[in-house]
């Protein structure tokens, strides 16, 4: 059995980081046989962490979630967009994680915020975040805007991001291009 | 069994009053404190040791010379002695000036100290804090051990041909124990020694201390000093009590919720269920104290910390009459069942009679 955590740092309820999340773990569920999921909801442990923060030890139930994620074979974590960045909550939880205690760790990151201009925050923030950590990021993260939610490319990035980090969990090399961008003229003809 | 109180000095306001005490009522309180231990019949009073405000102990040895003088009985500790910034041969020269002074009622016990910047104060890098509390204990341990040392090491100029005066009273150096809190070299530094571990469980939950001292008790025994139920551990303890539960609560949270280490963070009640930190009438103290042998085996030495996060001297004093009480209720319940072959805490009359036979 493999065993991927979720984390997510969505504030609202309904939360579009909850959505965003939700979506990447079935997505990869689809594609990784016997996938046990669990989900961390950090709203949920805000106290806690905070209190981890001060005591320098979690409370019982936060320790619970830490160790799902650091016991993980693989995590998706995925956060709101706050001033350019990823929300206090969700780095007050990274740093509350042991040193290296996600080195080698397979990751899917996501991000939600209220418009595409934000969408660098997965390659200028949560990037370098996990890069630090030493996990291993797939290529692919998915940065879901508000305007994403009704439109088309959303579903598609999810699935390739999800493949992804199908193809890390399962030891495969990612699967390469089946072409190099070449469409039969008359596909190109016909607007497609 | 040991049971004391240790204090780590610091200045703090008083969160009920706003009030501020000097550094001299800090000073002589902590003086207060230690006279007060020997009269309601404690065993071990320990200072801590600091270089950095808000904290007053610096010098440990003039305040425990201090008291020496005017107590009979009372083991003088630290707690802890920075075995990082100081230079071992400073540390030989004054704790064994101590204890000719103090009649031999001295031991100490080590720490590393966790604040950066006391480090290069003292031309030290806390980088290497473990390797200078390995190789500083090393050559301590040798100053009191051999008339005439020659030595080389990373962290100290080189001695040759050099003498530690004065040499410990009757040849017995104090007994040293190592307090960490995290890390297994410092439980494995103890257990090859044969020297005692204190572990300060009062922050944590007693998980965490559980591998630790369980570590330090495996490799007491591989290391050949005795069986692994026989090692010295020592323990935290902390601990508010008024003669209802509800009082002892009522006045003791405004100095939990302030407190430097954890205010500010979890509740009292939250805190108190995760951590040794104990506030009720004295029956849950022996309650609550008794359970530390359940979770860490037979142990030789229980300090409680009393007199922090600003509480005034009258009310600290009044909390030594408490353990006071408690005390003999304590000595005899954890001497229930403990085997024969577990050993005391080592003292210098302990430890001058073996070294006669």
């Amino acid at each position: 059995m493999t065993t991927l955590t979720v984390v997510q740092a969505g504030l609202g309820s309904p939360s579009s980081t909850q959505l965003l999340a939700t979506r990447l773990a079935e997505a990869t569920q689809r594609l990784v046989p016997d996938l046990e999921v669990r989900t961390a909801h950090l709203r949920d442990l805000a106290r806690d962490i905070a209190d981890n923060l001060v005591t320098g030890f979690p409370s019982a139930r936060l320790r619970e979630v830490v160790e799902s994620v650091v016991g993980a074979d693989a995590l998706i974590a995925v956060t709101p967009t706050f001033n350019a960045s990823y929300s206090g909550l969700f780095k007050s939880f990274v740093d509350v994680l042991e040193p290296e205690s996600l080195v080698g760790k397979p990751v899917l990151i996501g991000a939600t915020g209220g418009t595409e201009r934000h969408s660098l925050v997965l390659d200028h923030a949560l990037r370098p975040l996990f890069a630090y950590l030493r996990a291993i990021v797939v290529p692919t993260g998915v940065y879901a805007a508000s305007s994403d939610w009704g439109a088309d490319g959303l579903p598609g990035r999810v699935d390739r991001a999800a493949g992804e980090l199908a193809d890390l969990l399962a030891g495969r090399a990612p699967v390469k291009p089946a072409h190099d961008g070449f469409v039969p003229f008359d596909q190109l003809l016909a607007g497609r | 069994m040991q049971f004391g109180v240790f204090t780590v000095g610091d200045v703090t306001p008083d969160p009920t009053t706003g009030r501020t005490p000097t550094e001299a009522e800090r000073i002589k309180a902590m003086v207060a404190i230690a006279l007060k231990a020997e009269e309601v019949g404690l065993d071990v009073f320990a200072t801590g040791e600091h270089h950095n405000p808000p904290f007053v102990p610096s010098s440990p040895t003039t305040m425990l010379g201090y008291i020496a003088a005017r107590t009979e009985r009372l083991i003088l500790s630290t707690a802890t002695t920075l075995i990082t910034t100081n230079d071992p041969v400073k540390i030989a020269e004054d704790y064994a000036m101590l204890q000719h002074l103090a009649d031999g009622r001295v031991d100490l016990i080590m720490g590393r100290g966790n604040t950066g910047p006391v480090y290069p104060w003292f031309g030290k890098d806390i980088r290497d804090g473990i390797d200078l509390a390995i190789e500083n204990y090393a050559l301590l341990h040798k100053l009191w051990r051999e008339d005439v040392v020659d030595w080389q090491g990373k962290h100290r100029t080189p001695l040759q041909s050099f003498t530690s005066t004065p040499r410990p009273l009757d040849d017995v150096p104090p007994f040293v124990w190592h307090g960490s809190i995290r890390s297994p070299q410092i439980a494995e530094q103890a257990a090859y020694y044969g020297d005692g571990f204190f572990a300060n469980h009062i922050f944590w939950p007693k998980e965490h201390f559980q591998r630790l001292i369980t570590f330090y008790r495996e490799r007491y025994e591989h290391h050949g000093h005795g069986a692994a139920h026989q090692a010295i551990v020592g323990l935290g303890g902390q601990v508010f009590m008024r003669r209802n539960s509800q009082d002892a609560v009522r006045e003791f949270r405004p100095y939990f919720d302030n407190a430097p280490v954890y205010g500010h963070g979890p509740s009292l009640e939250e805190f108190t269920e995760q951590t040794p930190l104990t506030v009720g009438s004295p029956q849950e103290v022996i309650d609550k104290t008794l359970t530390f042998r359940e979770h860490f085996g037979d142990y030789q030495r229980q300090l409680f910390l009393m007199d922090h996060a600003g509480l005034p001297l009258k009310t600290v004093l009044e909390q030594l009459d408490f353990l006071g009480e408690i005390v003999p209720t304590l000595r005899r319940e954890f001497a229930v069942g403990r085997p024969a072959d577990v050993p005391d805490a080592p003292t210098h009359s302990s430890m001058l009679k073996a070294v006669v036979r």
